[in-house]
């Protein structure tokens, strides 16, 4: 399949680019967060002290992987689900967050966050977690080791693949086929 | 009176944690070929290629096939004759303990729902067991992620909603789940029973291979036929294939109950099986 390449960190003119769709492969810097690492990064932006990275123009992959074992730098690290990190989104789409890679819908107000502040949503294949785990050539924790899975960790990817979920004009693929989600 | 010693539960238990994490299912690896060669829509066929190279993959390198190598149920069918030297529930968790240790899987469990500690070992697992006649002893191990958990519902409906009135209910439930537990589904229903028994029947629905008959058929084709006809999609991104099959369980019930679980299962439903 055609696509594009997105080395992070991404400006807005990448960003318009992109349409609900596109096939693309990122490389490069990655930054990992789920639940729990959200939850902390959102009190820290709330007593205006500095998160474990800087947000601006970086992309987060939502993945709890499990952990690597001999050469494998890490394990299976497919993508969790994103509506779990909508109430958490908006504040670092607001520090200049360019994207967020999971699996399923967002909700209304990430839409429309991602509209303001021009960013994507790029859907991995959800469940692929050893295919994509051939994709990563180095993990290393930078953040909330007391975590386990759910640590913060900086990851190295090579042509790993995604598809434009939803664009930063509003085109949303998920509204397109799902009736449900919200 | 045989005696089994909880010591070979717990080898087996172990083994039985690294094969299910690791090697996909016969019949959903199958089903996948299946819905690959059918599939229209480019994104989708896409989608269900990388999933079967995924399967690959796991199966090659000794990899989890999802990240997710979930809150584990144990179901054992536990023959009457059967005396167990030791603790049965210790004996299966120091298996999961063990195979979960050995296979580098995640651990996704934690120890009190609302406090949050993780256990760091994906102890302790759900076990239920179903007491047979004979001295043989089965175990299932299902390792289930909550992203396909976390969209199961259940129902209680009036005895006049009928079978529409199930279609009705396991369709809606499809539809609100979308993308987010990773289509192509198995899509487990129970009907009967109470309110605790129709989603336990939704779950060992799961547990059945597909294609292995169950007690109605022509209404799980006829869901499989609905649900497909959606368009959710592989991912939930748009296609034909939905779900790759529906096992549908049933229970005798009370006169003026008609109680409905739906249980889904992603494209990695994974299960293994052993005998003792
Ligand atoms: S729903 Fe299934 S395939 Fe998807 S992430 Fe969860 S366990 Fe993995």
């Amino acid at each position: 399949m055609d696509s594009r390449i997105l080395i992070p960190p991404l400006t807005e003119d990448t960003i318009r680019l992109l349409k609900a769709g596109d096939f693309v492969t990122v490389q490069g810097t990655i930054y990992t967060a789920r639940d729990a690492a959200h939850k902390r990064m959102v009190e820290t932006i709330a007593t205006g002290k500095p998160l474990p990275f800087d947000p601006a123009g970086q992309l987060i992959y939502y993945t709890g992987p499990c952990p690597g074992f001999g050469d494998h730098p890490i394990g299976s690290c497919g993508p969790t689900t994103s509506g779990r990190m909508d109430g958490y989104t908006v504040d670092l789409l607001k520090l200049g967050l360019k994207g967020m890679i999971g699996k399923g819908e967002r909700s209304a107000e990430v839409r429309e966050a991602m509209r303001k502040y021009q960013a994507v949503y790029l859907a991995a294949v959800g469940g692929a977690g050893a295919y994509l785990s051939r994709r990563v050539v180095k993990a290393e924790i930078v953040a909330y080791p007391d975590l386990g899975p759910e640590a913060i960790m900086k990851l190295e990817v090579v042509d790993f693949p995604c598809i434009v979920a939803i664009d930063a004009q509003g085109g949303n693929l998920y509204t397109e086929f799902n009736k449900g989600d919200k | 009176m045989r005696t089994i010693n909880s010591k070979d539960i717990t080898e087996a238990v172990k083994k039985a944690a690294i094969e299910a994490n690791t090697l996909l299912p016969t019949d959903i690896y199958q089903a996948l070929q299946e819905a690959y060669a059918k599939e229209q829509l480019p994104r989708a066929k896409h989608i269900l290629e990388v999933l079967l190279e995924n399967a690959d993959l796991a199966r090659q390198e000794g990899l989890a096939l999802c990240q997710d190598t979930g809150l584990v149920v144990v179901n054992i069918t536990f023959g009457q004759e059967v005396h167990v030297e030791g603790s049965l529930e210790e004996a299966v968790n120091e298996g999961i303990r063990r195979g979960y240790r050995e296979g580098h899987f995640r651990a996704s469990v934690v120890r009190h729902p609302f406090r949050r500690e993780n256990t760091g070992d994906n102890t302790p697992c759900v076990i239920h067991t179903e007491l047979v006649p004979g001295d043989g002893m089965q175990l299932t191990v299902f390792p289930k992620g909550a992203g396909s958990e976390n969209m199961g519902r259940v129902a209680m409906l009036k005895p006049g909603a009928g079978e529409q009135g199930i279609i009705d209910f396991v369709i809606e439930a499809i539809e609100m789940a979308g993308g987010s537990p990773c289509p192509p589904l198995v899509v487990g229903v129970g009907v009967g029973g109470n309110l605790e028994v129709a989603p336990y029947l939704a779950k060992k629905a799961l547990m059945r291979p597909l294609g292995k008959p169950g007690p109605h058929p022509e209404l799980e084709h006829k869901l499989l036929e609905l649900i497909n006809r959606t368009g959710i999609g592989p991912q939930g991104l748009g296609g034909n294939t939905t779900a790759l099959g529906v096992n549908l369980e049933v229970h005798p019930t009370h006169i003026a109950s008609l109680p409905v679980a739906v249980n889904l299962g992603c494209h990695s439903t994974r299960r293994c099986t052993v005998e003792l």
